[in-house]
């Protein structure tokens, strides 16, 4: 038996500039199943909603609801249709209480005085049709009287005085028990956790009387017993024969909950399967595609020794949850680690984390300040200190092997001291934890970080790109006077070297297109000759010949021995680039492959893969 | 005494009640409408170019009547006052200005255009339009008990104000469209998406909330200083502002606080200061002090209920991302 279709798209086409990012979609939508809309980053799962619930309009391509083609200008229309959407970062108001929230914006049904007159007076002849001419006066006067106030009325209804309390409490609570929500009504939006939000925003749309819901990410920030709880109101919403589209790129639930599940990639729609007929590979393949190859230079790491250490760094997020969750690894110099993962896994917070933007809860974030070899000598240091040195790495063979003390008596080591046979691992050790960027920079470490929102956290947009390498090393000046000369030589160098396309070294960076303000930032980022360079997305949103620029530089400073972090989105980059590939999800790491032996099917299931 | 000082303050506070009001109402939009000040200084002069015409229309003064002599200057004091709420909307709503810049250049516009042809309207009989209409309380006379004269001798506007801030009170905490308004404030984002018209919510409060405010610097030159023009409208529209904060933007709070201010304003004409003048200064910079412990407390208190509304100053464009 078939399921009626509640929603079918047709050849659905949107593109934003340049940029496509949907291609020719179908997709159909039946009454009373659950179906997910799965893919990458960036492939067009939530474009492609958002035309769904009015929040962009199709450049091509139909959409049919209950079979008609219908036009979605805007979320009033999608209401109008019965679609309801629930966004990823909730849309609510924080001081109105659950109930508020709910109600808001609701339409009251149309109240017209020209009718309501015309009534009243059809009542007023009735009446009039069989008294006398004394009594008529009074009648005619009392009904007057009725419609010279209509008008006021009809104000009153437009601000609907006392509705907020009266009716809602009992039509909420209905919808809630219905579904088998828990909610507190009166509660202010503040005051509640995630989950409660996610709660009131999809009752927000039952009680509009949405009947095709698309929830777009809804797991993301749930804890899995609400995730549980979720699904069972899901389940409960599908029986009542509601139809359900839930965008997600978690593949355990994708199998758990849904009945169909569509596949993007590069906005383009893959296939559309039943979920009972496949499997998460065969999911996984559909969602990554084939490698290809991209001719990526990948120098073999010079001198790789550790750099910076990362120990069970935990880092909270603005709501609370855990943004990264007991992370560790190693990176060392000479060699480029990218981090691969869905965005908003933590990628952010572990770089800013380290680069101290970012208050961190626990764990350490240890940096080795390389320096030569010098011999050892031991004052007035005890057997027991000295293999407590040694155990904490601070000694090596001249080869650069690390030297283990233990079981050696002491004329032994003195003897290899002696012979210098053991080095001074002279490594400085430095804990970056709890430091600011500030106090990173004045212990003397070079840390580079180019972020991802290059002109809001990277680069003053107002200001020329002088005034923008000014602001690195404006502290070192000694006048009252900002001095321009150095800036100026140093901006004058990028843009030869980096071809940087600027009328002139003193216009706005903002004026610039996205590649140049890129390489202006990397340059100046590069310029301070770093030890550690952290790059996010640093080819987001760049042409391909910009995008090898940016792959060049990080490897000349690869080989110039800096330990180079490169967060990257697209998997065929990653795994062209970089020496070693860390895949994390939902904050911790879920595996570290090798840059040479990676199977881009194995690091979508990584990024993919959530406890069970 | 103390009586008449009461009266006096309940009656001076009007001034403020009528700016705070109605910037309350523009703030509660989202909008920060520092052209208060210059505002009601244009609805001051609205008010005296339409007793102006009002009075020219007369063949003689002693046909003056309620109506003509009350009504059509607070008419054109609205018109005048909500076309500067007009042109700060369009500037701030449409063309999405800078709020406080927009604001302070309302401000120092409708100062000069009000001053320099308000004060040079022929005035003549205006003191007769103020005396016996705009103060013409329920009841009036000097042997006033104590009820009658705490309640019932103000002139119209003072009614006004008080009634308008109560209105304005309930349209906020109990109706929909006041709902839908604090939305707009709070997160115009979310009320966009739920299909309420910010654009137009906008534009209605912040006219209305200019128009309301002009009525203060009508009632300040008409009723307080019985007709003649002066130049310090604008003083009082900053103190409205500043009373707006001091009500945590609830209306109903804002009488309260009118009277404050209007007490605090005009306290020292009720003490002897002999010559040191500068106390004086100092009892007239209270409602700003005031205002200023009015703020430390609400964010050291830091509830969410008396912050101000959250996009306030900020400008919406739906396909800002």
């Amino acid at each position: 038996m078939k399921k009626p279709v509640a929603i079918e798209l047709k050849n659905i086409t949107k593109t934003f500039g340049e940029v496509v990012a949907n291609k020719n979609v179908n997709l159909t939508v039946y009454r009373g199943e659950i179906l997910s809309v799965l893919g990458e980053n960036g492939c067009g799962k939530t474009t492609l909603m958002n035309m769904i619930s009015g929040i962009y309009f199709p450049d091509e391509g139909e959409i049919f609801v209950n079979g008609e083609p219908v036009m979605i200008r805007s979320p009033k229309d999608a209401f109008a249709y019965k679609i309801g959407m629930i966004h990823q970062h909730f849309k609510l108001v924080d001081v109105f209480t659950a109930a508020d929230n709910i109600i808001l914006g609701e339409k009251m049904p149309v109240y017209s005085v020209t009718e309501e007159t015309k009534k009243i007076k059809e009542k007023m002849e009735k009446e009039l049709a069989d008294v006398s001419d004394e009594k008529k006066k009074k009648i005619q006067a009392k009904y007057l009287a009725k419609i010279g106030a209509l008008p006021f009325i009809k104000l009153g209804k437009a601000f609907k005085f006392g509705h907020l309390t009266k009716n809602r409490a009992k039509v909420l609570q209905q919808i809630a028990d219905q579904y088998g929500f828990e909610i507190d009504l009166s509660k202010k939006i503040y005051d509640m956790s995630v989950s409660e939000k996610q709660t009131v925003e999809i009752i927000k749309v039952l009680y509009r009387g949405a009947d095709i819901l698309i929830l777009d990410e809804p797991t993301a920030v749930l804890t899995p017993q609400e995730i549980k709880k979720l699904f069972d109101v899901l389940r409960k919403m599908r029986e009542s024969g509601k139809s359900i589209i839930i965008i997600t790129h978690k593949l355990n639930e994708v199998m758990e909950i849904s009945d169909r599940v569509a596949v993007l990639r590069k906005g383009e729609h893959i296939a559309t399967v039943e979920t009972k007929k496949t499997n998460e590979k065969e999911l996984t393949e559909m969602m990554v595609g084939k490698k290809i190859d991209l001719n990526i230079e990948r120098p073999e790491p010079v001198d790789p020794k550790p750099r910076l250490e990362i120990k069970n760094l935990t880092i909270m997020n603005k709501e609370g949850g855990k943004a990264v969750d007991d992370v560790s690894f190693v990176i060392n110099g000479g060699e480029i680690l990218g981090i691969a993962g869905i965005s908003g896994n933590g990628q952010k917070e572990l770089l800013e984390g380290i680069a101290g933007l970012q208050k961190t809860e626990s764990g350490d974030i240890i940096f080795h300040n390389p320096k030569k070899n010098k011999p050892v000598t031991f004052f007035h240091k005890t057997l027991k200190q000295i293999k407590e040195m040694a155990k904490q790495g601070f000694f090596h063979y001249p080869d650069g092997k690390k030297v283990d003390l233990t079981g050696m008596k002491k004329k032994e080591i003195e003897k290899l001291v002696n012979e210098e046979q053991i080095l001074f691992y002279e490594d400085e050790i430095i804990d970056l934890k709890h430091k600011t960027p500030l106090e990173i920079r004045e212990l003397g470490i070079k840390l580079s970080f180019v972020p991802e929102d290059r002109l809001n956290m990277g680069l003053v947009g107002n200001m020329s790109i002088v005034d923008n390498m000014l602001l690195k090393s404006y502290r070192k000046g000694k006048s009252i006077f900002v001095n321009r000369k150095k800036p100026k030589i140093l901006a004058d160098e990028i843009i030869d070297e980096l071809e940087v396309v600027t009328p002139s070294d003193m216009t706005p960076v903002r004026k610039l297109s996205g590649g140049n303000v890129q390489k202006v930032l990397v340059g100046r980022e590069i310029s301070s000759s770093p030890k550690v360079l952290m790059a996010a997305y640093p080819v987001r949103g760049l042409d391909i010949n910009s995008s090898y620029l940016i792959y060049n530089l990080l490897n000349q400073q690869k080989q110039k021995n800096v330990a180079v972090i490169f967060v990257g989105e697209d998997l065929d980059v990653l795994m062209a680039l970089c020496d070693r590939i860390l895949v994390i999800c939902s904050g911790r790491v879920s595996g570290i492959v090798e840059g040479k032996k990676a199977k881009k099917e194995e690091l979508g299931l990584l990024m993919t893969k959530t406890e069970e | 005494m103390f009586l008449t000082f009461l009266h006096n303050a309940i009656n001076f506070s009007t001034v403020f009640l009528f700016g705070s009001t109605g910037e309350t109402l523009t703030e509660k939009s989202g909008h920060l409408n520092l052209g208060i000040p210059g505002t009601m200084c244009v609805g001051a002069l609205g008010g005296v170019v339409g007793e102006y015409l009002y009075i020219k229309s007369l063949s003689d003064v002693s046909e003056m009547t309620y109506g003509g002599a009350v009504i059509v200057p607070i008419i054109f004091a609205l018109l005048f006052a909500g076309f500067m709420g007009l042109l700060y909307s369009i500037m701030t709503v449409t063309l999405r200005c800078n709020q406080n810049v927009t604001g302070l250049t309302i401000t120092t516009f409708g100062v000069g255009l009000a001053n320099f042809i308000g004060s040079s309207i022929d005035n003549s009989y205006f003191s007769v339009a103020s005396n016996k209409f705009f103060n013409k309380g329920f009841v009036s006379g000097t042997d006033l008990n104590w009820f009658e004269t705490l309640f019932l001798s103000y002139g119209t506007l003072v009614y006004l104000a008080i009634a308008l801030a109560i209105i304005a009170a309930v349209v906020l905490k109990k109706t929909r469209v006041g709902l839908s308004l604090r939305a707009v404030g709070e997160n115009p984002a979310t009320a966009d998406a739920t299909g309420i018209n910010v654009i137009a919510y906008k534009y209605a409060f912040t006219i209305i909330g200019s128009a309301i405010a002009g009525l203060g610097g009508l009632f300040y030159i008409m009723g307080y200083v019985g007709g003649s023009w002066q130049y310090a409208i604008d003083a009082f529209g900053w103190l409205a502002v500043a009373l707006v904060i001091f009500s945590v933007w609830k209306p109903d709070l804002g009488i309260i606080g009118a009277i404050v201010f209007g007490a605090l304003y005009i306290v020292p004409n009720y003490i002897n200061v002999g010559t040191k003048s500068y106390i004086k200064e100092i009892i007239n910079m209270l409602p700003f002090l005031v205002t200023i412990l009015v703020l430390i407390v609400t964010s050291l208190i830091n509830k969410r209920e008396t912050q101000p509304p959250a996009s306030l100053g900020l400008s919406y464009f739906r396909e800002e991302r």
